[in-house]
């Protein structure tokens, strides 16, 4: 194994910490104000690809060069500084201030992938935001590519690699020749933290910027979304007087009995 | 505070700061804590003890990125792969010994992982 050039995706989406709310048209999530991280799955992703970077270097069986990429508006790039801040060479940020569904992400990354030409590209499994759990199956399609989804493990061979796949009831070890998309599930590695030195250090790492509409793709949404709604409330208990009224109540409100 | 380890541990500081801003009890309540547990040791002159300090610093920081990693994948865990407590809910449901109908109870649907 030479030199790897690893593609990874990721999404600037609200914190996994904060209250979701729909605001008042019901028409989206507010995102105004409200603090926004990296997909946990993409973090996961960017961590992997820093992993074989350094098990790589480590070998001296070669080098590999991470390259992270985020499609959407400006703020995405303070999601790339935090890949680069965790270990990433460099930084791609399509730019596009419009709704991009799946499929446009996965076309824009087509596009990418066709400039950069890398031997593997990483992505979480879903955003925590739309659960779309799409992008990576459509970029595969798209390239006609070998895809290994839900990795809980990876390990590199010589140009193929053996990936554990979570599946329903089990897992699943799959061997696939490189180019290739994988798509990473929760128990593949745990995520480092950036420290404050690389965190500086990342300011001065370069970040190219496309805007989407060079790229020559159609991004125009496919899909409408018609309403979104919070889940319904949960009601809170009832304290009951006497055995009658229990039962009463069984009945006539829960209709249990 | 010496020379050698002033540097040393100012970055600590910064790191612990940088850290505490996504603490759980909020970033105040971290800072007052953090401020607190350096101005308390400010007065220390022996090398040793210092680097005791240091390394107990140190030690905090990991443990605190542990901590956020296990709340994130606590979280993560507990919207896409619940069956897990479902699991152990119904195990305890088909274990406890009802007084009646026991034969009604529903064969569990193995739910997906």
């Amino acid at each position: 194994m030479s030199n790897l050039r690893i593609l990874v995706a990721t999404k600037r989406v609200v914190d996994y910490a904060v209250k979701i709310r729909v605001n008042a048209a019901g028409s989206a999530v507010e995102t105004a104000n409200v603090k926004h991280s990296m997909n946990p799955f993409d973090e996961i992703g960017t961590e992997q690809a820093i992993q074989i970077k350094e098990a790589l270097a480590k070998s001296k069986a070669g080098t590999a060069e991470v390259v992270v990429v985020s499609c959407g508006p400006s703020k995405s790039q303070e999601t790339l500084r935090t890949a680069l801040a965790m270990g990433a060479d460099r930084a791609i940020h399509v730019d596009s201030d419009e709704e991009l569904q799946p499929l446009a992400v996965a076309k824009l990354l087509k596009a990418v992938v066709e400039k950069e030409k890398p031997d593997m590209v990483i992505l979480g499994k879903q955003a925590i935001d739309d659960d779309s759990n799409q992008t990576g199956q459509m970029l595969a399609g798209l390239l006609n590519w070998p895809q290994a989804t839900f990795a809980s493990k990876v390990e590199l061979g010589d140009k193929s690699m053996t990936v554990t796949r979570e599946v329903d009831g089990g897992v699943e070890t799959v061997k696939t020749p490189l180019p290739a998309i994988l798509t990473t599930d929760l128990r593949l590695n745990v995520p480092r933290y950036a420290s404050l030195p690389n965190i500086m250090k990342a300011k001065k790492k370069p970040l190219a910027k496309f805007a989407a509409a060079d790229l020559g793709v159609d991004i125009k949404p496919r899909l409408q979304t018609l309403k979104i709604a919070e889940p319904p409330k949960r009601q809170g208990g009832k304290l009951v007087e006497s055995v009658d009224d229990l039962v009463d109540k069984l009945k006539n409100e829960a209709k249990v009995l | 505070m010496s020379t050698p380890t002033r540097y040393r541990v100012i970055a600590l500081y910064k790191q612990l700061s940088y850290l505490g801003r996504e603490y759980p009890a909020g970033a105040d309540y971290f800072h007052k804590k953090l401020k607190g547990a350096f101005m308390k040791n400010k007065d220390l002159s022996d090398p040793a003890e210092i680097q005791k300090r240091i390394d107990l610093g140190d030690y905090v920081c990991k443990e605190i990125e542990a901590m956020y990693h296990i709340n994130k994948y606590r979280a993560m865990k507990k919207r896409y792969y619940e069956d897990a407590g479902a699991d152990n809910i119904q195990a305890k449901l088909e274990n406890t010994n009802w007084a009646q109908g026991g034969g009604s109870s529903a064969t569990s649907s193995s739910p997906r992982q």
